[in-house]
């Protein structure tokens, strides 16, 4: 066998022909060079991009901002010319506040300043006592909260809960929605793996039923059928029914979400907990829990934001969440003709809380993606 | 013998008695009247083909599998259905597995700690030192803040050894451990089950070393479909089998 010479050999190949080496401008028109410019057609699609663009946004950047109306109290303040958010800002306060008193408005912003505190303490990252701090928002506030809001004790003077309304209802309906259908619903998970027949049966049957219904049909059985099946002694304060019922309802669908992550959980880690001596709680708080929860982040925090967006619901049995507050400004015969800028406020309203939810969640996944 | 106490009596009795043990999964009958003693200090391997029933049998010490038919006795504790004596017995017997189950979500530190802080209830800095002394003893000390899945098999399977012995178990379980390494970790594994042996620990072990069996086993088990074929001392198991079957499997193991 001969062995051929390097040189004759590289000389007989065809070599690949050279690519250019990479741009090597920076700054804003490197960039712009690179991405958006790097050849004819893409140059072209970009100046197509630009220019639809430029058709739709800047109309809308007119109408909603540049030609806007701001501040007023009345109609008149209205020019007409661009979005008239005199709308909003003159019933300002029963959106945010619904019914509530003038009076006891304080009570309602000690309320929103702590709970904004909690989150800020909660979600911030290097803040210390994350452990205390959650044990106090789980059981102190809500305390604390409920005696504000609802007055009656202390010298408050009572607010009955039918005055509650707009972003103060929408915000009580889901912060309860959303922190009591996550254990409710971690524990009907377990539930139906487990072995014992009546253990499994009863949470089969509950997260069936709950999932097989509206929660309209629930808000209105709640709300209307309830007191025909009570003695009318017995009177349960309205927004507790639709309390109540969301917190079930949504427990149900986070139930099956959290059931999709145990059931991806591998076997043997239950059986290395097992084989360890741990207790059954044990290894689902400890093991298995852990695991499965932060897999199924995606499922979960699309459940709470389904669930904060569905509280406009109870409009249906005579609760005034921040949709309906809005939406009955519109029957006003004085803000006719401004329904647009009060449905567009309130998506901007219900997408800031969804996608901060959103971005929280996705913040705690790359968190936790550390060491495994 | 009391019942109620956990014995932890002399060493005449023996660590683990079965007696007529009988398994069925469905219909397939799994474990056929296993009857095995395995006497504190002595070190048995369990090998055979696949689908004999050998992991079934381990599996059923600490209950991980049920058996139907057929008492078992561990260190003087009857197993029953009862879970308050299946978890003492899970207490004295540790277990590694052929595929590690180390808890990925906790570093190697945390998984040698958490047992000992959750079911032994000791503070924290005690189990972490004890932790590192059998972390050190299996060679991988600094690796105890480094996370599971950045570990190779060969430490990782080192690590479930080390946390199963942080319980302080009167035996030890192998379930095939090292048949899901490569074999260029498999040594580091087995010098480490050697030492064990070496130490007085009572071990059962299904393995296919019989590099290891031999070196280290007081008695080899042989089982073929649910049933144990032959025990014998490792001289006699492997010089002078006296079945056909294990013949055959020995021939067909000891071949390459």
């Amino acid at each position: 066998m001969t062995t051929s010479s390097p040189s004759s050999e590289t000389m007989s190949t065809p070599m690949i022909p050279q690519r250019e080496p990479p741009d090597p401008r920076r700054g804003v028109t490197g960039w712009l060079r690179k991405n958006l410019f790097s050849s004819p057609l893409n140059s072209i699609v970009s100046l197509i991009m630009l220019a639809f663009a430029v058709l739709i946004v800047w109309p809308l950047l007119q109408w909603a901002i540049i030609q806007a109306d701001w501040l007023g109290d009345t109609r008149q303040a209205c020019t007409g010319e661009g979005a008239c958010w005199v709308f909003i800002s003159a019933r300002l306060e029963s959106i945010v506040y619904g019914f509530y008193p003038e009076s006891e408005i304080w009570r309602v912003n000690i309320v929103f300043v702590m709970l904004a505190g909690l989150i800020a303490w909660l979600v911030l990252p290097r803040l210390p006592s994350k452990g205390w701090v959650a044990l106090f928002a789980l059981t102190g506030f809500p305390i604390i909260a409920f005696f504000l809001l609802a007055g009656g004790a202390f010298g408050l003077m009572p607010v009955s809960t039918r005055d509650w309304g707009g972003l103060m209802l929408t915000l009580t309906i889901a912060v309860v929605g959303i922190v009591g259908s996550l254990p409710i619903g971690i524990l009907l998970a377990l539930g139906r793996r487990s072995s014992m027949p009546l253990v499994r049966g009863v949470s089969v049957v509950f997260i069936e039923f709950w999932r097989g219904v509206p929660l309209i049909t629930v808000l209105f059985m709640a709300s209307v059928m309830l007191p025909l099946f009570v003695p009318s002694e017995i009177e349960f304060d309205k927004l507790l029914r639709a309390l109540v019922g969301i917190m079930l309802f949504w427990s149900a669908y986070m139930a099956e979400v959290v059931r999709g992550g145990l059931q991806s959980i591998d076997k043997g880690q239950d059986e290395a907990g097992m084989s360890l001596g741990l207790g059954y709680w044990q290894r689902m708080g400890l093991i298995v829990l852990p695991q499965a929860l932060k897999l199924v982040i995606p499922g979960i925090v699309n459940t709470f934001i389904a669930l904060f967006k569905d509280t406009s619901l109870v409009l249906v049995i005579g609760l005034l969440d921040l949709l309906s507050i809005i939406q009955s400004g519109l029957t006003d015969p004085e803000w006719l003709g401004y329904a647009m800028e009060g449905y567009v406020f309130a998506a901007l309203v219900y997408w800031v809380f969804c996608f901060s939810m959103s971005r929280y969640s996705q913040r705690v996944e790359r968190k936790l993606h550390t060491g495994h | 013998m009391s019942e109620a106490t956990a014995s932890r009596d002399n060493g005449t009795e023996p660590m683990i008695e079965m007696t007529g043990l009988n398994k069925w999964y469905g219909d397939f009958h799994v474990l056929r009247d296993i009857d095995l003693t395995v006497q504190r200090g002595e070190r048995i391997v369990v090998c055979g083909p696949s689908g004999s029933g050998k992991s079934t049998l381990i599996r059923c010490i600490n209950r991980l599998e049920a058996h139907q038919q057929g008492g078992i006795v561990v260190g003087g504790i009857t197993m029953t259905e009862d879970i308050k004596r299946i978890e003492q017995i899970r207490r004295q017997v540790g277990m590694v597995f052929q595929h590690f189950n180390l808890f990925p979500h906790l570093s190697v530190l945390e998984n040698c700690c958490l047992s000992q802080i959750w079911v032994q209830k000791k503070p924290r800095h005690e189990a972490e030192k004890l932790a590192m002394e059998y972390l050190e003893r299996v060679q991988i000390a600094e690796q105890a803040k480094k996370y599971p899945g950045q570990l190779s098999g060969g430490q990782q399977q080192r690590v479930a050894i080390a946390r199963a012995l942080c319980m302080r178990p009167e035996v030890m379980l192998f379930d095939e451990p090292t048949s899901a390494l490569d074999p260029e970790m498999i040594k580091e594994v087995l010098d480490v089950m050697v030492e064990l042996a070496r130490e007085g620990m009572t071990m059962l072990c299904v393995t296919h070393e019989m590099g290891f069996a031999k070196t280290v086993a007081d008695r080899v088990i042989f089982m073929d479909q649910g049933q144990i074929i032959e025990e014998a001392p490792p001289e006699t198991f492997f010089n002078n089998p006296r079945s056909e079957r294990t013949k055959l499997f020995l021939s067909q193991i000891l071949g390459h």
